[in-house]
């Protein structure tokens, strides 16, 4: 047992000799939480994850032996847990509305009771990420209990088919050095520290999350890493929500890092009531959310993406495909500059240590797909938001950030102004991915692909080319040839990268409905290119009744409606028809 | 401890004192200085070891003669006293009388910094709140536990909007706002304080407004605690009371500027224009108080009033808030140079609830995409207007010349109203389609072909 010797802010000095770096301790009388950041012979120096109003010099401490860990098993999927695991929904129950301080919740409920069904034989050697059986958690996930990571032995014996709480025990592991190890439903394990896995896979499929600015210019793979830089109010939280809501993920984790407290709120009321496009089932199943609000205490912050991550990476290691978003990863780097601070770390940039590029690299790093222990596959995929002071994309957080992800949504506050979303800029983003997904989307959707989108991309460069002219000159400075470009981007804009998340059709757009929308807007650019080089002034091609028509058909069709699009497509040479007759026919007949 | 006085104090400098051999004093308690003339300054313990005590005092720490000081430990937090005696009175920014009335004697005392609110716990605002504003029902609109502060400069007339706000807000169906209001002004002028007070006075609303004044002549440091002691108050009648609460804070930027003012003195590291790093949780400390309950009738919507730093949205005090409340009401120079009141910039303006808000089970079917369109429009008309003052309006196209006039009747008969002026959200919507009607049918995508049928005038 050691004692408070001095009480600064979130930080306090303990008497307290032999603890390690990154230990937990409870200080106090009301049993706050925290962990060791210094050491100076038998002082540590440790910030805790709670307010420390009230804590007095000589109050007693201890340390509790172990990292800030984190319980895995059954239980999770649904949940609501806290920057340090603490289940929001229990807390809740336990000490009102408000998040009293020194509250002690395990993670995992110690009353439910899971059906376990056993897969592994008593008598064979296990190692660590192995398979011991299953729980049905929901209806679509079967929950696979693993063998601890590092652990390795002969199975003694495995309970039978039953229904079993987290905590007790289900089977005995003879370790190499004799000893026996007991086994349950849930492990522990240290946040900040990767789980292992047997080797990095290369990632081949793309995220589907049904945004058509993303998937079909700016795609991402199933265990890629993607960033969502933008000003307030530009809809990176609207963005994750809707990749929350539609992507082809199994497992989808929800951390909210330093946000907005009605945004969870949000998340926990429409989740339960949408259904999984995929599967059918309620959303909430396959979703659990980490959270720490902005007015949560800092230090839990810091904590809450390594939650987050280490949560994402055991359903992994289950051979799921999770998605993680965070929101947002500059909450957490401000966090790491306040214990840096606090610690009188020397600032480089903005107050930012220099480990702040580091560090970011080394937790996206965590993303990925592998091949896991037990031989099976699966991928997390990392998307963080990025939230610039003042919308500048120059400041550390962006530009690190920017140097270690594959795609970039970045996120225009002139597009947001004006309600053009996702407002997400086709000119400044980019992927790395746009290779792999090729690959996909022409043996799944059209051999075409690769090549309308570039066409698209091109159309919208020219178009910001001529844009420029226009703010000089005029549009009269233009060429008919010119003028359609424009206006064929403009479509573009309005026709297909503009979908609004409260659109119902047009909220989530499969991969079929993202092409067959390309290839009709490409189509009507292309006769109407025609009738230019043959004469037709734009003029005359932009008072066409279709150009205003097709701008709707993303809301009128949905993404179980391809065929009724794909008839429209048929028709559009037939609507340029009348052009054609008054103008081509006329001057080569006459 | 309680009743102890010592008179240990070793140093001052700034507005902090260090206190020596004063053993287990709880960090964040409250200090009580009495100084040689017998005058009371209050402070708050920082740093707490059984060798030194590191106290913040709220009044500074000038012509403070230590050896004749006596400091005395509160053992407690800044705590307000509440009861329902509190509607119809006047505070200092800490919560004591300044109305000459008698102190609030209650059994129920509360910490001022408050407890966060479990995310489980909140309920989601969706009911819609009717300004009477167009500029806000109609676009950025506000809903009951909402958030919204309004972004402005110096001499906008933020403070009549906010005061317009007050006096017109009521929910859908319901005949007179049905609020109680927390008023509190930090750093504010005697004008603004009075101007409010006058304007809760004609509108008899006087006793069932409280207010906390800390104004621009009094303690900086006070300005801490402001915010906090309204809030309590606030959630004291929301929550437990049950009331509806609308919050009026103003101004942010003083608070702003007092915490940095602060933060100097302790020696925080800064992170942008000499503001702590923990500027942006701080301010949420502060906005997060916002909401609803489940299971709680009660709820608070907040209209923090701030102005920004040369009229500038990236400085960090309206950038950190924006990134923190859901959505701005931004007041616009150009606007009111051209006589446009209330001057509400839309483009920038935001109401990231308003989704929820509105529409056919709450205002009318048409209202969101109605907002849309006017946002897409409006945008449209500002790049011709641009483009107008290049190459002369007698260049420009037939539908581009729409345009123009579009922009113009949208800002003079859509923004701007009379300060006295409730239009209801009907009268709001048809006038936003009579300015859309300006425009061709076919131009107007992200309202649907049945809206355009149905209320487009030029529609066949
Ligand atoms: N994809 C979208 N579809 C429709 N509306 C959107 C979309 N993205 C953003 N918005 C609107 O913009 C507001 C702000 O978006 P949000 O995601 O909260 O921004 P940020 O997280 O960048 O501050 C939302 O409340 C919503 O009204
Ligand atoms: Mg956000």
């Amino acid at each position: 047992m050691g004692k408070i010797l001095e009480i600064n802010g979130p930080l306090v000095k303990l008497e307290l000799p032999q603890t390690l770096i990154g230990e937990q301790v409870r200080v106090g009388r009301m049993g706050l939480v925290g962990e060791v950041i210094g050491r100076d012979g038998d002082t540590a120096l440790a910030q805790l994850y709670e307010d420390t109003a009230g804590l007095r010099p000589g109050e007693a401490a201890e340390g509790l032996g172990w990292p800030l860990s984190v319980e895995l098993g059954p239980g999770l999927l649904g949940a609501i847990f806290d920057g340090v695991q603490r289940p929001l929904h229990a807390v809740r129950a336990h000490s009102g509305d408000r998040i009293a301080r020194g509250v002690s919740v395990p993670a995992l409920s110690r009353e439910a009771r899971w059906r376990f069904v056993p897969e592994a034989q008593a008598g064979r050697t296990l190692a660590g990420g192995d398979v011991l059986g299953t729980v049905q958690e929901t209806a679509s996930i079967r929950h696979r209990i693993l063998v601890p990571p590092l652990l390795r032995g002969e199975l003694l014996e495995l309970a039978p088919e039953g229904d079993y709480t987290v905590d007790e025990t289900i089977g005995r592991v003879k370790l190499a050095d004799g000893r026996i190890e007991k086994l349950a439903l849930f492990h522990r394990w240290p946040v900040r520290t990767p789980r292992p896995f047997r080797e990095r896979d290369h990632a081949v499929a793309p995220l589907i999350t049904g945004q058509r600015i993303l998937d079909t210019f700016y795609p991402l793979l199933k265990g890629g890493k993607a960033a969502i830089p933008g000003p307030f109010g530009a809809g990176k939280t609207m963005l994750q929500q809707q990749i929350a809501r539609w992507c082809n993920a199994e497992i989808v984790v929800y951390v909210g890092c330093g946000e907005r407290g009605n945004e969870l709120t949000d998340v926990l009321e429409f989740m339960p009531q949408l259904t999984d496009p995929h599967t059918g089932r309620p959303l909430m199943e396959r979703t659990l959310l980490v959270a720490n609000t902005s007015n949560m205490p800092v230090v839990a912050r810091e904590a809450s993406v390594y939650v987050g991550i280490t949560l994402a990476e055991y359903f992994r290691d289950q051979g799921y495909d999770v998605v993680m978003v965070a929101d947002s990863t500059s909450r957490w780097a401000e966090a790491l500059r306040e214990v840096s601070g606090r610690l009188g770390q020397m600032p480089v940039e903005e107050g930012y240590p220099a480990y702040l590029g580091s560090r970011l690299a080394a937790f996206y790093e965590r993303a990925g797909r592998v091949e896991t222990l037990a031989g099976d596959h699966g991928s997390v995929t990392l998307i963080g938001a990025v939230s610039p002071p003042g919308g500048d994309f120059s400041e550390p957080v962006t530009s690190h950030t920017k140097e270690i992800i594959q795609t970039f949504w970045a996120l225009s506050k002139e597009l947001a102004d004006a309600r053009h979303y996702p407002a997400v800029d086709w000119l400044e983003s980019f992927s790395g991915y746009v290779k792999s997904a090729a690959k996909w989307w022409t043996e799944e959707v059209d051999p075409q692909w690769e090549r309308a989108r570039a066409a698209a991309l091109d159309l919208l460069a020219a178009s910001e080319e001529l844009q420029r002219i226009v703010n000089l000159v005029g549009v009269e400075a233009l060429s008919s040839e010119q003028r359609w470009t424009l206006e064929s981007a403009s479509l573009l804009k309005e026709g297909l990268l503009q979908q609004a998340a409260t659109d119902e059709i047009d909220s989530f757009a499969s991969p079929q409905k993202q092409f067959a929308l390309l290839a009709a807007l490409l189509e009507i650019h292309r006769q109407g290119l025609k009738l230019v080089k043959r004469g037709v002034p734009a003029r005359r091609l932009i008072e066409l009744p279709l150009l205003a028509q097709a701008r709707r058909w993303k809301s009128q069709h949905g993404s179980d409606d391809i065929e009724a699009l794909k008839a429209k497509i048929a028709k559009i040479p037939q609507a340029f028809e009348p052009l054609l007759e008054e103008y081509v026919t006329e001057s080569e007949g006459g | 401890m309680k009743h102890v006085e010592f008179r240990t104090a070793a140093s001052a400098q700034g507005g902090l004192v260090v206190m020596d051999g004063v053993p287990g004093v709880a960090a964040g308690s409250r200090v009580q200085l009495r100084d040689h003339a017998g005058r009371l300054r209050s402070g708050l313990v920082i740093r707490s070891a059984d060798d030194a005590v590191l106290v913040e005092v709220f009044e500074g720490t000038d012509e403070l003669d230590l050896e004749r000081t006596w400091v005395r430990f509160l053992d407690e937090p800044f705590r307000l006293p509440l009861s329902r005696d509190i509607l119809g009175r006047v505070f200092n920014g800490a919560g004591l009388p300044r109305d000459g009335r008698p102190p609030i004697v209650s059994a129920d005392r509360r910490d001022i910094n408050g407890e966060p609110l479990n995310p489980a716990a909140r309920a989601y605002p969706r009911e819609f709140i009717q300004t009477g504003i167009s500029a806000i029902d109609g676009m950025n609109s506000l809903t009951r536990g909402q958030k919204l502060p309004i972004f402005s400069g110096s001499g906008l007339p933020h403070n009549r909007v906010a005061a317009q706000i007050v006096r017109q807000a009521r929910l859908l169906g319901e005949a007179s706002a049905e609020f109680v209001v927390v008023f509190a002004a930090f750093g504010a002028s005697h004008a603004d304080a009075r101007f409010f007070q006058e304007s809760f006075e004609e509108s008899g609303v006087l006793n069932k407004v409280v207010m906390f004044l800390n104004l621009a002549d009094e303690p900086v440091i006070e300005r801490l605690l402001t915010p906090r002691a309204a809030l309590t108050a606030a959630e004291y009648l929301a929550f437990d009371l049950d009331y509806h609460v609308l919050v009026v804070m103003t101004d942010m930027t003083a608070y702003a500027e007092a915490l940095r003012e602060v933060a100097v003195l302790r020696g925080d590291v800064p992170a942008r224009k000499g503001y702590p790093g923990y500027l942006y949780s701080d301010l949420a400390e502060i906005y997060e108080r916002a909401g609803r309950i489940k299971n709680r009738r009660g709820s608070i919507t907040m209209i923090p009033v701030l102005s920004m730093p040369s009229d500038d949205i990236t400085h960090p005090i309206p950038d950190l808030t924006g990134y923190i409340t859901e959505g701005q009401i931004v007041l616009g120079r150009e606007l009111a140079n051209q006589g446009v009141y209330p001057p509400v910039t839309v483009l920038p303006s935001l109401s990231r609830l308003m989704k929820d808000g509105i529409g056919k089970n709450f205002t009318r079917e048409d209202h969101p995409h109605v907002a849309s369109q006017l946002f897409a429009s409006y945008a449209r008309a500002l790049e011709v207007r641009g483009l107008a003052a290049i190459i002369g309006a007698e260049e420009l196209s037939d539908t581009d010349r729409r345009a123009l006039d579009f922009a113009e009747a949208f800002e003079r008969r859509f923004i701007g109203q009379g300060e006295d002026e409730d239009r209801s959200i009907h009268e709001t919507l048809n006038l936003a389609w009579d300015l859309l009607s300006m425009l061709p049918p076919e131009s107007l995508i992200r309202v649907t072909e049945e809206e355009l049928a149905k209320y487009h005038r030029g529609a066949a």
